[in-house]
């Protein structure tokens, strides 16, 4: 199916969502919200290594694509964990205001 | 040759000494500690006898007992190894015996002033010193004799400084240790040229090689002699380094009596001898040495006549007793050089025992001004004082006059009349500013407080015993130098010592035989000037109450004020050395050390410190400023590897 799509597609689509990503994660002031940014910018790679993968007839790409998932599902655990912990801590999680560590 | 006693036990027994008292001494007492440190010495006293003796009366061949090797280092070696000779067996004869008197007195002198700490202090510094002492006489090497020259400098420091709390002792134990350095440095200067020369330091391997072939050495030696005599003169306290003697009196007097009087100060000349045959080959380092003790015998007598400290006129007395030896040493007559240092070693430590005995009865005032009238009170004392001044004096037959006027007889035979005057001069002095001393001290009305008149008391028979000992030795010991003209065979002293003087090839200054006339005639002329200088003595201060010299200073003032503060000497060496190198050591802390080294490390760290703290703001401590600083890391490694092709 994705071999149906010329690999350039795939890849402006991929760096279109990655620009995405970043530029909610560079914008964004809520904890939440640059977490789901840097989720956006991993898929993004995980959509190039598809097209690669389809483009290049090997299933190394999709293989990958699996171990990205499984580390962002961890991550994404650790990353709450600190939301909450943060958020007891400090009644926000506004990045703008977390900022003790500093010169 | 199969003795009872290795020498190795007669240093070993003082630093057995000196380790049981340091190390228990202040746990176990005073009793303990006079014990072990009067008896160590007494035991290696004894021990010493039992090898001097059979020595003396047996063929006098040098023993070398050898104990280990020492260090070897290429063509270097030097053994640990010790020599009983008739020069180190001489010496080894009245250091212990009067080591071992000053120690006994020691307990009756020092027993009731200090803590039990101070009093352990004071009696293992002692014994160490006694111990390096040995060690500096018996070395069968240089190296070895260094240890010990070393040793006593230490010792001489640690107990010059003994009252420590004290600002002027400290700072004179301190002169002492550092004018003392200067003269290590020309002795181990001296020891590098003789291993250079000769490739030892042995004394059986330099001094034979030196006497086989005159010749070779003769212009380098020349050097080498004068570096040693630079060690000499720092050790003997001569002119120009007789400055840290007098101030060395801030010790406890047995300190004085034992080591600035009878022993420590008298390894120069010892050393000296020692090297004779080496200076012998010098001609041009022997006239140095006899000036230089000429001028420091004439210098220090003049000195002592205007001093009003009881010490500090012994000390001065010293330093112009030690240059009579080097003076003898000078013109070649080292058996006269050493027979001094052997009865000056009895009456000079009797003198400054005395004059222990006398400030102890005077609960500490050493100023003869406020003594006088003290013979009645302080008999013993009194006594054996005047017997020990009247050998100083030279007064015949007591034992300073067989050896002062052996010295006067060698330095006229060597053709030296302008150092013969000296001496002469000397001789009267010595008896003017010891009479003058036993006058002010002894004789006349008690100047001192009430307080002070109600307190005198002779001293305890542990003072008052090795004072009588000593007096009876200042008295008869001069009877082993008679002179030529009074027994057959001359002189048994020098008789002794002639192994360790051997007969070199070289035609040194043929000594013409004195006449029998010659030879009354100067005896006549010491007599005469000694008793001059008594009588003199006496009259000014004795009989006179000091009227005489009182209208001379008031003639001369300023003449008067400049004897009497020393030739203003010290003062002088604070401008030429002490103040110039002063202002080098600041100069270098303030320039070199502050300014340059620490302003470079100083600046260093600063410069660390402000890029820090400019760089610290970058560390925002907010989220999105990393985030977009990685962003922008990573538009720029993008555009290096596509823009530039990297």
């Amino acid at each position: 199916m994705i071999g149906s799509v010329p690999l350039s597609d795939v890849l402006v689509a991929s760096a279109a969502l990655f620009l995405v990503g970043l530029a909610g994660a560079l914008l964004r002031r809520s904890a939440i919200s640059i977490f789901l940014s840097i989720e956006v910018m991993m898929n993004a790679a995980n959509l190039a290594l598809i097209g690669y993968g389809g483009a290049l007839g090997t299933r190394e790409g999709q293989l990958l694509v699996f171990f990205v998932i499984a580390i962002a599902a961890a991550e994404a655990s650790v990353g709450l964990a600190i939301f909450v912990a943060l958020f007891r801590h400090k009644e926000t999680i506004d990045v703008n205001k977390i900022n003790l560590l500093k010169w | 040759m199969s003795t009872l006693f290795s020498l190795w036990w007669i240093p070993a027994l003082p630093l057995a000494g000196f380790l049981l008292c340091i190390l228990f001494g202040k746990k176990l007492g005073k009793s303990f500690v006079s014990a072990v440190g009067a008896g160590s010495v007494g035991l290696a006293t004894v021990v010493a006898y039992s090898r001097l003796i059979p020595f003396f009366s047996g063929d006098l061949a040098p023993a070398v007992e050898r104990l280990s090797s020492w260090i070897t280092a290429g063509s270097f070696s030097a053994d640990l190894a010790l020599r009983l000779d008739p020069l180190s067996a001489v010496m080894t004869s009245f250091v212990t015996f009067v080591g071992f008197l000053i120690h006994v007195y020691s307990i009756g002198y020092m027993r009731h002033d200090e803590t039990e700490a101070g009093y352990a202090r004071y009696f293992s510094y002692l014994n160490l010193f006694m111990f390096s002492m040995l060690i500096l006489i018996l070395g069968q090497n240089f190296l070895v004799m260094f240890v010990g020259w070393e040793g006593v400098g230490l010792c001489s420091y640690l107990l010059i400084g003994y009252y420590y709390d004290r600002e002027y002792a400290a700072a004179a134990g301190k002169k002492a240790f550092v004018v003392n350095r200067i003269g290590d440095f020309g002795f181990l200067l001296g020891m590098f040229g003789i291993f250079t020369l000769f490739g030892s330091l042995d004394f059986d391997r330099v001094f034979p090689a030196a006497a086989a072939d005159p010749g070779r050495y003769a212009p380098a030696l020349t050097v080498v002699c004068l570096c040693l005599f630079v060690g000499a003169v720092g050790k003997s306290a001569q002119v120009p380094l007789y400055v840290w003697l007098p101030d060395a009196m801030a010790g406890p007097t047995p300190v004085s009596a034992l080591i600035h009087a009878a022993t420590m100060v008298t390894a120069g000349v010892y050393m000296v001898t020692r090297c004779n045959v080496l200076f012998r080959l010098a001609p041009e380092a022997m006239a140095v040495v006899a000036v230089i003790g000429g001028v420091t015998a004439i210098f220090a007598a003049v000195i002592a006549v205007a001093q009003n400290d009881i010490k500090k006129v012994l000390a001065y007395s010293t330093v112009s007793q030690l240059g009579y030896m080097f003076l003898a040493c000078g013109v070649g007559a080292y058996a006269a050089g050493m027979f001094h240092v052997f009865t000056h070693a009895f009456f000079k430590a009797c003198l400054f025992l005395g004059s222990g005995a006398v400030i102890h009865a005077m609960g500490g005032e050493q100023d003869m001004r406020k003594m006088g009238g003290l013979a009645s009170k302080l008999p013993i004392t009194f006594w054996t004082f005047l017997a020990a001044t009247l050998a100083l004096a030279g007064v015949p037959p007591l034992a300073g006059f067989f050896s002062k006027d052996a010295i006067l007889a060698s330095v006229f035979e060597g053709g030296s009349y302008i150092l013969f005057a000296i001496g002469l001069l000397t001789a009267g002095l010595t008896a003017f500013y010891m009479m003058r001393l036993v006058s002010l001290t002894f004789a006349g009305r008690f100047r001192g407080t009430h307080e002070q008149e109600h307190h005198l008391h002779e001293a305890p028979a542990s003072m008052t015993l090795p004072l009588v000992i000593l007096a009876a030795l200042s008295v008869v010991a001069g009877f082993l130098g008679l002179p030529k003209v009074l027994a057959e065979n001359g002189s048994r002293f020098a008789a002794m010592l002639e192994p360790v003087l051997p007969k070199l090839a070289t035609a040194e200054g043929a000594a013409h035989e004195l006449s029998h006339s010659v030879e009354w005639l100067l005896i006549g002329a010491s007599v005469l000037v000694a008793v001059a200088g008594l009588l003199v003595g006496w009259s000014w201060y004795g009989r006179g109450q000091g009227a005489v010299p009182g209208r001379i200073a008031a003639a001369w003032p300023g003449l008067y004020a400049l004897v009497a503060e020393k030739f203003r000497i010290d003062e002088l060496y604070d401008v030429l050395f002490v103040r110039p190198f002063d202002a080098l050591c600041r100069g270098l802390w303030k320039v070199v050390d502050v300014l340059i080294i620490d302003g470079v490390l100083n600046a260093s760290a600063f410069f660390v410190e402000l890029a820090g703290d400019l760089l610290r703001f970058l560390q925002t401590g907010n989220v999105r400023n990393y985030a977009l600083s990685l962003f922008l890391g990573l538009v720029g490694l993008l555009l290096l590897v596509i823009g530039f092709g990297y």
